[in-house]
């Protein structure tokens, strides 16, 4: 692991050579993968890098430089560069660090790094990504061609100091399986994958799972339709459900908020949708994606509840945006290594309901299970939200057959005062979560 | 230029002989085939943000990726530290790919001979910081005057000096140096109390800063970018289901680059998992579509004198008059499917193994007038600007998302409808254009494209074109 002095020498630095605050950030990571393809291994890749940032104040000025060169003579030239642009920024009443009393790291074990990560070597890792193709080929005939399968696993560190005392540092490791098969009937030919990723290699799924799970998905895919455009009800799966939730992300961190550019801004204590949505920022929870000791300012990581039974209960802040809006950081800071930090979740999901994701389907009558999402067409300003998606018709409460090249339209405040029930199944894969969610109706355009 | 001369001859005193060194260790364990990636780059950020100069960033990185193929197989691995040992292990990681005898005779390197798409003298980030950041100063004064009801401006200007050195065990030595910069303004526009609306511009290229002060201004885009928003102001919900599509000149070239460009892509047809797969020679688009990949049209944000394996660039044609005609090949699957580099291997950076990949991607203009186009619909959508798409290469299934569209009644633009994601599937959609405009425009140069992980900047341009029949995702009837 990189030396936490350098930070912290690095912020002496700034401040020997004119600066009036300083902050430093230094990350390290090594990464390695396996991919395999029909059977055979098609890619490694080993290595690993370091990079270093600096963040100055002169007076109410800010300046920021990065670099990957760690040496004595690199991190000066980092000084001197982060001071130069200082130097042509304007003075801004907002800027600052975190007040002291803001400061800390949590001190419980966060299991944010496993030892048996390295357990297994290169060729027990090739071997697992060849199992999980391997399987998808089993699950189904017609799984014939295959754009690979890969094993992943990461280690990395990260260390932060600031001019106001504080000096932490935490690594993490993470390791992840995937599978990508490609199934085909007749002329048409349609790919889904799924994956596994875990902190520790004793969480991973079995390349077994992984594989079959990603060859059904490509499977239930064939013999799509497009169906005529009308408005139903719309049930978006755990996978889906997370890609809405990111959005509610995007609609209450604080910069957008304070900037008047999302739809939820200025909607503090109001019902802003259904008594089934609880929406939850978690940064302390053990062994998780999202979770961290500190914030990329050197606050510590908390709960917050965003949206507690339909009510928006708070925003998620860091340092400059709770100033702009005379409130407190949540924790919430987040960058790079370097400039002016972002507004960043920790584990952010919404609360399990408490249907079965079977009992929802069954009770739609005519309807869409939507199993992807592409494309970017959601606008946190208006809330227009219009995306393309596939997925399953459901008619009698059962899935009838597949749809794709359509879109699913509404706005998102309109769909989260139409939710009507959430699912059982929330499970983290990732940061963000959700749980199977069901839309009273949204507009479906196809045909 | 000599090796002596380049850039990394310079700075870092990289002597041929240190070249076949380590590509001797990258084969050293067996391949066919080993390169190496050195990149310098420095980029600097400025921004302004509520008329204040809130976020200023420069920065440097440094490193050099290793790679090694034997057959179908690449081993890859980087360092960010250029010393010796640092390198020589990178080249053996990368060596552990390959097992058994090289078998490749190295004779010398041939330096790929210059040619400059991009001849500024003095590049962006060696300009002073002062005079760059008057550029977002001027593009925020100029957005608040441009409209009262304008309410929040960002702009923000980057820019970057790649140095490059590509060198590869079949003789290839090229350097270059790659500068990019662009500007961008978004602003926030509302009447009164109500809903707020947002518009963005932006633009730039492999140019100076002079093309600031010439041919794109930072009023010109503010201007723009205003004109966005407050055209959102009278918007109302978009219409849903099919119907006809007219896609204004310049950006929704973006629908060239998501139906087709990333379907020919020759990785996924060496794989044959893209809805193009196997279809060369045939009948793809109308007649009157010829879609062209050139990665050498002066100054623009696509175009490279070399790619990132080395090999020059050049203009592919990928489909004329409606027939396929090739794809986009990188070295790997140039070797693999028997053909050659169509100059088309990019990567992100040293970190990242080069794959297929598109530069600026344009349909031909046809020889319709844009006036009569819109004359000729009865009823449809028109789409003067887009916001991102996506394609689903396997299916075909792809979307782009509308930001700024009118409806057109009787032969008419009349009022403008919210954003929209249009969809339609690869090999089909354009089967239904039937009117070619003559007036090509090529994007202002914002485009960014992410194929697994890695971004590149990309350019796309397309003249006023008729589709028949898209689907078209508003929520009114």
């Amino acid at each position: 692991m990189i030396a936490p002095e350098l930070a912290a020498g690095a912020v002496r630095l700034a401040l020997d050579r004119g600066a009036t605050d300083a902050e430093c950030t230094l990350a390290e990571s090594e990464e390695f993968s396996a991919q395999v393809r029909m059977r055979s291994l098609e890619k490694l890749k080993d290595a690993g890098s370091c990079r270093a940032g600096l963040r100055v104040l002169i007076g109410q000025r800010v300046g920021s430089s990065h670099t990957s060169d760690l040496s004595g003579a690199g991190i000066r030239q980092m000084v001197e560069s982060a001071l130069a642009v200082a130097a042509i920024s304007t003075e801004d009443p907002f800027a600052g660090l975190p007040d002291s009393s803001e400061l800390g790291s949590l001190t419980v074990d966060l299991r944010l790094y496993s030892e048996d990560i390295h357990k297994f070597g290169t060729a027990a890792r090739i071997q697992a990504a060849m199992e999980a193709e391997e399987a998808a080929f089993g699950t189904d005939p017609r799984i014939t061609n295959s754009e690979g399968a890969a094993f992943g696993a990461y280690t990395g560190s990260r260390v932060f100091a600031n001019s106001r005392g504080f000096a932490g540092s935490y690594r993490m490791s993470s390791c992840s399986l995937s599978a990508t098969p490609v199934a085909r009937q007749g002329d048409a030919m349609e790919r889904d994958f799924w994956y596994s990723i875990a902190r520790s290699h004793a969480n991973l799924e079995s390349p077994s799972a992984v594989g079959r799970r990603a060859a059904e998905r490509a499977v239930r895919r064939l013999g799509a339709r497009k169906i005529a455009t009308q408005k139903v009800p719309v049930i978006f799966d755990p996978v889906t459900a997370r890609s809405l939730i990111g959005n509610i992300f995007e609609a209450v961190e604080g910069d957008g908020i304070y900037r008047k550019a999302s739809f939820l801004a200025g909607q503090l204590g109001e019902r802003v949708a259904s008594r089934n949505v609880t929406v939850i920022d978690d940064g302390t929870l053990p062994g998780l994606f999202g979770t961290s000791p500190f914030d990329d300012e050197g606050v510590p990581s908390r709960r917050t509840v965003v949206i507690d039974r339909g009510v928006l209960k708070s925003y998620l802040l860091n340092t400059y945006t709770a100033k702009k809006l005379a409130l407190r950081t949540t924790g919430n800071a987040s960058r790079g290594v370097t400039g002016n930090a972002g507004v960043g979740h920790g584990n952010f999901y919404l609360e399990k309901g408490d249907h079965p994701p079977e009992e929802i389907i069954r009770g739609i009558q005519q309807g869409l299970y939507v199993t992807e999402l592409i494309g970017q067409g959601v606008n946190i300003v208006t809330g227009d939200y219009s995306r393309g998606a596939a997925g399953l018709w459901i008619e009698n409460g059962e899935f009838a057959y597949p749809v794709s090249e359509i879109t699913i339209a509404a706005t998102l405040q309109q769909m989260l005062m139409d939710v009507e029930a959430a699912g059982t199944d929330l499970e983290f894969r990732g940061s963000v979560a959700a749980p199977t969610l069901l839309i009273r109706e949204m507009t479906v355009s196809g045909r | 230029m000599p090796l002596s001369d380049s850039f990394f001859g310079q700075k870092f005193g990289i002597t041929e002989h240190d070249l076949d060194s380590y590509l001797s260790e990258a084969l050293s364990a067996g391949g066919d085939y080993a390169d190496l990636y050195f990149e310098y780059l420095a980029s600097s950020q400025l921004s302004i943000d509520e008329s204040i100069v809130k976020s200023a960033v420069q920065g440097v990185s440094l490193g050099i990726g290793v790679r090694v193929i034997s057959g179908e197989r690449t081993g890859y691995a980087y360092s960010d530290d250029l010393s010796p040992e640092k390198i020589r292990k990178a080249a053996r990681v990368a060596a552990c790919i390959a097992s058994g005898p090289s078998k490749v005779e190295k004779t010398g390197f041939e330096e790929v001979r210059g040619r400059d798409l991009y001849p500024i003298g003095i590049a962006p980030n060696e300009t002073s910081l002062a005079e760059r950041v008057e550029l977002v100063k001027r593009a925020d004064r100029a957005a608040r005057a441009a409209d009262r009801r304008v309410f929040q401006v960002q702009a923000s200007y980057l820019d970057s000096l790649r140095q490059v050195l590509v060198a590869t065990s079949d003789g290839i030595l090229s350097t270059d140096r790659q500068p990019m910069t662009r500007l961008g303004v978004a602003v926030l526009a509302r009447e009164g109390d109500g809903v707020a609306q947002r518009g963005y511009s932006g633009g730039g290229g492999r140019v100076g800063l002079e093309f600031f002060e010439i041919e794109k201004t930072p009023e010109h885009f503010a201007r723009e970018a205003v004109r966005q928003a407050i055209v959102q102001l009278d918007a109302t919900p978009a219409p849903a289901g099919e119907m006809t599509v007219v896609l204004g000149p310049g950006w929704p070239g973006v629908l060239l680059h998501e139906a087709v460009g990333h379907g020919l892509e020759a990785d996924f047809n060496r794989k044959k998992v893209s809805a193009f797969s196997d279809r060369i020679g045939q009948q793809v688009a109308s007649p009157l579509c010829t879609v062209i990949d050139d990665g050498t049209i002066r100054n623009r944000r696509g175009s490279l004198n070399v790619d990132d394996e080395g090999a020059p660039t050049q203009e592919n044609v990928l489909i004329e008059k409606g027939i396929l005609r090739g794809y986009l090949y990188d070295k790997l699957s140039s070797r693999l499917l028997r053909s050659s580099t169509t100059g088309s291997g990019r990567r992100e950076s040293y970190q990242h193994i080069p794959m297929p990949r598109m530069t600026n991607t344009f349909m031909l203009a046809g020889d319709s007038d844009p006036e009569e186009i819109i004359r000729s619909t009865p009823r449809g959508l028109y789409c003067a600007n887009f916001g991102g798409g996506q394609v689903d290469i396997t299916s075909g299934n792809f979307v782009f998302s509308a930001s700024e569209s009118y409806l057109i009644e009787d032969g008419h633009i009349t009022r403008p409808v919210r954003g929209a994601t249009l969809t339609g599937n690869g090999p089909e959609a354009l089967k239904h254009v039937s009117m070619v405009g003559h007036d090509l425009k090529l994007d202002e140069g914002i485009g960014m494209c992410g194929k697994e992980g890695q971004s590149v900047p990309v350019g796309v341009g397309i003249p006023t074109v008729k589709i028949d029949r898209m689907t078209v995702g508003g929520t009114a009837r």
